[in-house]
């Protein structure tokens, strides 16, 4: 089952290009990289002109900065549109970070040396000056809060990790937390300390009945809005599924009814369409694979290499593991080995009905055993060929300081035992 | 070897009854046991079968492979294609054998388990299920096992050991295949979680070796040569397992019957 990239679908390539604000690769709202995309310009010129601004004629290009934060949307502006997949969470469930790229650095060194400058310089004479800093405390704050926002939105299409959750928490807590303190030195500054008390008692009691009123609802409407996506994004998945493995099934019998005279082709590709919804129907959630894919653990490659043998000699054999483990040199090894019998027991055993197959991790053994019920031989009377086969069965389970055993007398059928250790390094 | 003792009839009400009547069929079905396992000796051997399947092509199918009393000693008494069908036809027919769908509308084959469990624990003449699915998903077949069947064969099975597998039933042993032993060594693979009780949450050396054994695609004639057992005590650890299946609180079990709201 193969996850595939979709982009979300309110970014679908739009005839006419818009201005987004860019949602990743941002410091503040994503305004200058997303006009920067917008104007194929580097991103940093876009910065400085903004800084210039800034410092030039402080209130002017903070304003314009700020229009274009609430009036353009969020998009994927000002980034080539790398099909990025929607969960990049590796097997063992980790992301990677990228690495923050150097212009954004810079910006933020920039962007502080410049805010520094214009609280040196913003001289705007007499009581005004002591306003300034509260005033830069309240803007930074505003600005977190934003972002936050802003991340809330974004998060349609990124899933974002408890960790981040509680980051972006964090960060939200901190604006407010900013804010408040600007407006109580605002407060410091203006009136006297003694008004200072009542005024915080009064807000603290106004800000605390609101959390009580509206806290449980805010909760859980983000709740179930986050339930719904998860539900949505599921839903889309299985949907994906379903169409391909119908259209597989009416491709399969199709072709059934083409080849309805030749009864192995028939029972060949039957057999694959069932392990195709078997596959989809009784995997584990979040299993899914293809059956292209490399498999990396035993269970998902015994199940391969049987489902390859059925395919090629159109005997079926059924597959039984207990456990799983990744798959290291040695357990590599002994599923050729493995394959190497099954293809054995297919060509010679597959008249005795379905062949068996059994895999087992137990500790640090993997056993591995193929059976069929053919005619089965007398192990001192093999032909050359057969015993070519054995000897790549056992002289490689050798080789890799595992253990094989072929047994078999005729009329009984053939088995075969594998047997190998895992290596140390390897824990699963 | 341990003996199923009467006591077991008192733990849960459902399944110990069951349990319960495997020793004393146990005995009563060595004699049996030992004319070993080929159905061509079918002829003075009857049983008395109801299929439950949705599906009126795979009815039809059984019916055709196994019907035909004469050589198979199989009677089909009755069919029924949905929950409330099936109990109906049960509680009617009275069979000893119940051929059962595990997926069926109207609650699956659990449901029609649930509402005949008086039957299924009646002293005279118990009737007894197999289950029979296309199904994979572990939560499926130890659900219907933990529901009361006394196997799980899957369809694709031939119509000799299917008919095998019937008259195994009805002599009240277990029937695993090699899929269904996969999942109860999985289920009661070695965990850190300490037993809720020793005796039923672990599987003793001889029951494993039993059960790999079965899942390798051994016949139990086979395994008793290999363990130098008699076919018969490889029946008793067979059952001994499914009472365990059964009865157990291990945690994947509990996990797998809430799954198909079986507790």
């Amino acid at each position: 089952m193969p996850v595939t990239a979709r982009m979300p679908e309110t970014t679908d390539d739009p005839p006419v290009r818009k201005l987004y604000r860019s949602a990743d690769g941002r410091m503040l709202g994503g305004v200058a990289r997303g006009l920067a995309g917008h104007l194929g310009l580097p991103v940093v010129w876009v910065r400085l002109a903004f800084l210039g601004l800034f410092l030039a004629h402080g209130p002017l290009g903070v304003l314009l900065y700020a229009a274009f934060w609430i009036a353009v949307p969020l998009g994927v502006g000002g980034r080539s549109q790398e099909a990025r997949t929607l969960f990049e969470t590796t097997s063992d469930g980790r992301r990677r970070l990228r690495k923050p790229d150097r212009g954004q650095v810079v910006a933020l060194i920039a962007l502080l040396v410049g805010a520094a400058v214009f609280a040196g310089t913003a001289d705007l004479g007499g009581d005004a000056n002591r306003y300034v800093w509260p005033t830069l405390l309240v803007g930074v704050g505003v600005v977190l809060v934003w972002r936050q926002v802003d991340n809330a939105r974004r998060a349609q299409w990124t899933d974002s990790g408890r960790r981040k959750r509680l980051f972006q928490l964090a960060r939200g807590l901190a604006g407010v937390a900013l804010v408040g303190m600007g407006l109580t030195v605002f407060l410091l500054v203006r009136g006297s300390v003694a008004q200072l008390g009542t005024a915080l008692t009064a807000a603290i009691a106004v800000l605390a009945g609101m959390a009580l009123l509206a806290g449980p609802w805010l909760v859980r409407m983000s709740q179930d809005l986050t339930e719904e996506r998860t539900m949505r994004i599921r839903a889309q998945e299985r949907a994906e599924v379903a169409a391909h493995v119908h259209d597989s099934v009416l491709h399969t019998l199709t072709l059934i009814q083409r080849n309805a005279d030749d009864p192995s082709e028939v029972r060949r590709l039957a057999r694959a369409q069932e392990r195709e919804l078997r596959n989809w129907l009784y995997r584990p959630e979040g299993t899914g694979k293809d059956e292209a894919d490399e498999p990396d653990t035993l269970a998902d490659a015994v199940r391969k290499a049987a489902a390859e043998v059925e395919d090629k000699h159109g005997v079926p054999l059924e597959v039984v593991v207990v456990g799983d483990c990744p798959l290291d040199e040695g357990l590599a090894a002994q599923m050729q080995a493995a394959r190497e019998a099954m293809v054995n027991a297919a060509k010679y055993g597959g008249g005795g009905g379905a062949v068996q197959v059994y895999a087992e991790v137990e500790g640090r053994t993997v056993f591995v055993s193929v059976r069929d019920r053919g005619p089965g031989f007398d192990l001192h009377a093999v032909p050359d060929d057969r015993m070519g086969v054995r000897e790549s069965i056992i002289g490689r389970m050798r080789r890799y300081g595992g253990t094989a055993r072929v047994r078999s007398a005729p009329g009984e059928g053939t088995e075969v035992e594998l047997e190998m250790d895992r290596s140390e390094e390897a824990d699963g | 070897m341990t003996t199923v003792g009467g006591q077991a009839a008192g733990g849960s009400a459902e399944n110990g009854q069951a349990a319960g009547e495997t020793a004393e069929q146990g005995q009563a079905a060595g004699e049996a046991a030992e004319q070993g396992q080929a159905a061509g000796e079918a002829a003075e051997r009857r049983v008395r079968v109801v299929l439950v399947d949705d599906h009126r092509m795979f009815r039809a199918g059984v019916q055709a492979e196994i019907g035909r009393t004469d050589e198979t000693g199989v009677e089909v008494v009755g069919e029924a294609a949905d929950v409330d069908q099936a109990v109906t036809v049960i509680h009617a027919t009275r069979p000893e054998v119940v051929l059962l769908d595990v997926h069926l509308p109207g609650g699956g084959g659990v449901e029609v388990l649930r509402r005949c469990a008086p039957l299924a624990a009646a002293g005279e003449n118990p009737v007894r299920f197999l289950a029979l699915s296309v199904s994979d998903a572990a939560e499926d077949v130890i659900g219907v096992i933990r529901g009361g069947a006394r196997g799980y064969v899957t369809k694709t099975i031939t119509g000799r050991d299917l008919i095998d597998s019937i008259f195994r039933v009805q002599e009240g042993d277990a029937v695993f295949s090699p899929r269904l032993a996969g999942f109860v060594l999985d289920a009661f693979a070695s965990t850190d979680a300490p037993p809720v009780d020793e005796d039923l949450d672990r599987l003793t050396q001889r029951e494993r070796e039993v059960l790999r054994l079965i899942a390798r695609g051994y016949a139990y004639k086979e395994i008793g040569k290999q363990l130098f057992i008699s076919v018969k005590t490889v029946e008793s650890h067979v059952s001994a397992v499914l009472r365990k299946l059964q009865l157990s609180n291990r945690h994947e079990l509990t996990r797998w019957a809430t799954a198909r709201r079986l507790v």
